[in-house]
């Protein structure tokens, strides 16, 4: 049995969600943070994609290359090309012995290649890209990288791309985490709760809507995937049933309810601040039996009783 | 003592005729759980009644690696410590005198305090500072005493603050190339000390004198490369957490260090406020980059309370004063 047909030969479930992360191509975008890291879930991804033949190459600025090694076989192992940018990134050493325009170099060139063996492209991580370089420079480099193959001419000889991003969430803002995410064609975002990891997978097909799943996971140390079905949820407590539900409206101290005749009554009464004809025409009728009435003002000595009316100058 | 997979060795230590009545026997000891730490950065104590606040004796032997034995990469680990609201710096102080008493060789940045406050405090814990610069086990750069230095006298070679002296100053190359030059090994035959440690009090600092967070960000990452892979060594480094200052420089240095760490120590306040008997709370939550861990429980909280030469933890709720 080769690796191939032993790795199709796996548990069903398995093979679907990895499968389905790696079937469209194009960017992967894995999105972790500081309590539930992302690299394993990534190296399975990589692990999936060697033993199923494609070509992987990886662009680690994070780690060393024999932590991102540690685990796989040989056979494994033997299929990565690792291209290896966390020892002299900067280039302070002085000794030109990194890849001449680090890691965006190694990516750029990707997109010059030529042979029809589909690819796969490990980013280790666009997180470390993207503090260091203009976001626009970075989302150009990665459509260009992921969109190879869809474009027309002669480069329809082109193997499918997969890209695979591992980006830290808390680093950056929403701005430039919203436009990789938007270049991505399939988005995984892990989270988890009580020791068990989840992963809400957005998967965007061309021409049809986007598909949000939530899968519960863990990662063998073989970098195998194990699907699981979540925490187990506490049962509700119930309520007992020999003590009867208790109706809170009864003994109450004011009335909830009213009877038909204090409805009447109360739809029929008028608002005192409302100004409807009858208040008109009461105001306007002089009221019987009431005389003008006086006011008897008795002025202050420190009173100033000026008679000009202070409006009178008004234009109106 | 079962050894429970994945999340090291705990309980090391047993406290025999405990006057509180309380048998630790699966939580950290009182006064082990730094020392246990410790533990998981290769070395083991050589007897467990050794009630050794501190750690190992001098005579160690490198211990298999506590989070998956079949691991054949032993390389260095980082440690962050940081802290919220409260002062961790007696984290600094106890692994600065653990690992000079492990027999390790040290280069400590310390960039906040003098070198006879880590002496003065250093000897309370059982180390001293001045024998141990003396015999060229500890290579220290006192941050205050050479930022004056570099900003009132003209250097001839570049200095490690020299960014301190420029406008402009990009990166931490120069401060980079002090601590790859004092740890890199003496090929004088016999070793005789361990392995390289890099300790740096605190990183924080840097933003405040003009760095950005990503210069910090490779200055450590350069340190990485070179101490935790090419050296074996371990490193400890220091934030302080700016909690609701929003401080963005400060989080993604605290976030991008958090992501490459192995082990998070983060020392907060009470959230009720100050306390004469809990002086905190410490979380501690183990990390692997790029291993998966099988049970994912890998963090734990206890509170404290410092004393005059030790720190004792215990469990929440559980300090001896409301007991």
């Amino acid at each position: 049995m080769t690796p191939s047909e032993g790795a199709r030969a796996g548990t069903g479930r398995e093979l679907e969600m990895l499968d389905s992360l790696l079937a469209l191509g194009g960017l992967v975008l894995l999105r972790d943070s500081v309590e539930w890291e992302g690299r394993s879930l990534l190296k399975a991804l990589v692990k999936k994609s060697a033993l199923c033949g494609e070509q992987v190459h990886i662009l680690g600025c994070e780690v060393s290359e024999e932590e991102f090694r540690e685990g796989f076989d040989s056979d494994i192992n033997n299929r990565l090309v690792y291209h290896d940018f966390f020892r002299d990134p900067l280039n302070w050493s002085k000794t030109e012995e990194a890849f001449p325009g680090g890691p965006l170099g190694a990516l750029r060139a990707m997109c010059k290649r030529t042979d029809p063996v589909p690819v796969t492209i490990a980013l280790d991580s666009p997180s470390w890209l993207l503090l260091r370089l203009p976001c626009t420079t970075l989302c150009q480099a990665l459509h260009a990288v992921s969109h190879q193959d869809s474009c027309p001419g002669d480069s329809s000889s082109v193997g499918k791309v997969t890209v695979l991003g591992l980006l830290h969430e808390e680093l950056h803002g929403p701005g430039p985490v919203g436009a990789l995410s938007s270049l991505a064609q399939t988005e995984v975002t892990l989270g988890g709760t009580m020791g068990q990891a989840l992963a809400h997978i957005l998967c965007r097909r061309p021409r049809q809507r986007p598909t949000d799943q939530t899968q519960w996971f863990s990662i063998l140390p073989d970098f195998s995937l194990d699907l699981q079905e979540g925490p187990s949820v506490e049962s509700q407590p119930y309520s007992d049933p020999h003590i009867p539900p208790v109706d809170p409206t009864t003994h109450l101290t004011f009335n909830l309810h009213l009877s038909k005749k204090e409805r009447e009554a109360r739809d029929s009464l008028i608002l005192p601040f409302q100004f409807s004809s009858e208040k008109q025409q009461a105001l306007l009728r002089p009221r019987p039996g009431q005389a003008t009435s006086h006011i008897f003002y008795e002025p202050d000595a420190y009173d100033d009783l000026d008679q000009e009316d202070p409006d009178d100058d008004l234009d109106i | 003592m079962a050894r429970r997979p994945g999340t090291g060795y705990l309980g090391v230590v047993v406290r025999r005729g405990s006057t509180r009545g309380l048998d630790w026997r699966l939580g950290p000891a009182e006064s082990g759980l730094l020392g246990h730490l410790a533990y998981s950065q290769r070395l083991t104590v050589r007897s467990r009644t050794e009630r050794n606040w501190l750690g190992p004796s001098p005579s160690w032997a490198p211990q298999a690696d506590l989070f998956s034995p079949r691991s054949s990469h032993s390389g260095g680990k980082l440690t962050l410590l940081c802290d919220a609201k409260t002062d961790g710096s007696f984290l600094v102080h106890h692994f600065l005198s653990f690992y000079l008493k492990a027999n390790c060789k040290v280069c400590f940045v310390a960039l906040i305090q003098s070198f006879s406050h880590y002496s003065i405090v250093g000897q309370k814990l059982g180390v001293s500072l001045t024998m141990a610069r003396e015999r060229g086990q500890l290579v220290f750069l006192e941050g205050l005493k050479s930022a004056v230095d570099v900003v009132f006298q003209a250097q001839k070679e570049p200095h490690p603050l020299q960014f301190l002296r420029e406008a402009n100053a990009g990166n931490l190359k120069p401060l980079f190339e002090f601590v790859r030059e004092a740890l890199k090994p003496i090929d004088s035959g016999e070793a005789r000390w361990t392995y390289p440690v890099l300790l740096v009090d605190d990183l924080s600092v840097l933003l405040s004198l003009g760095m950005g967070a990503v210069a910090v960000l490779d200055f450590i990452h350069y340190c990485r490369a070179t101490v935790c892979w090419e050296l074996k060594g371990n490193m400890v480094v220091l934030v302080h957490d700016s909690g609701d200052a929003e401080d963005e420089e400060n989080d993604i240095l605290l976030n991008g260090l958090s992501h490459q760490s192995h082990l998070i120590l983060r020392a907060e306040g009470l959230a009720t406020g100050f306390c004469r008997d809990v002086h905190g709370q410490l979380r501690i939550l183990w990390r692997r980059p790029s291993q998966p861990t099988v049970h994912r429980d890998q963090s734990f909280t206890y509170q404290y309370k410092i004393q005059d030469k030790s720190v004792s933890f215990f469990a929440k709720g559980m300090s001896p004063a409301v007991l």
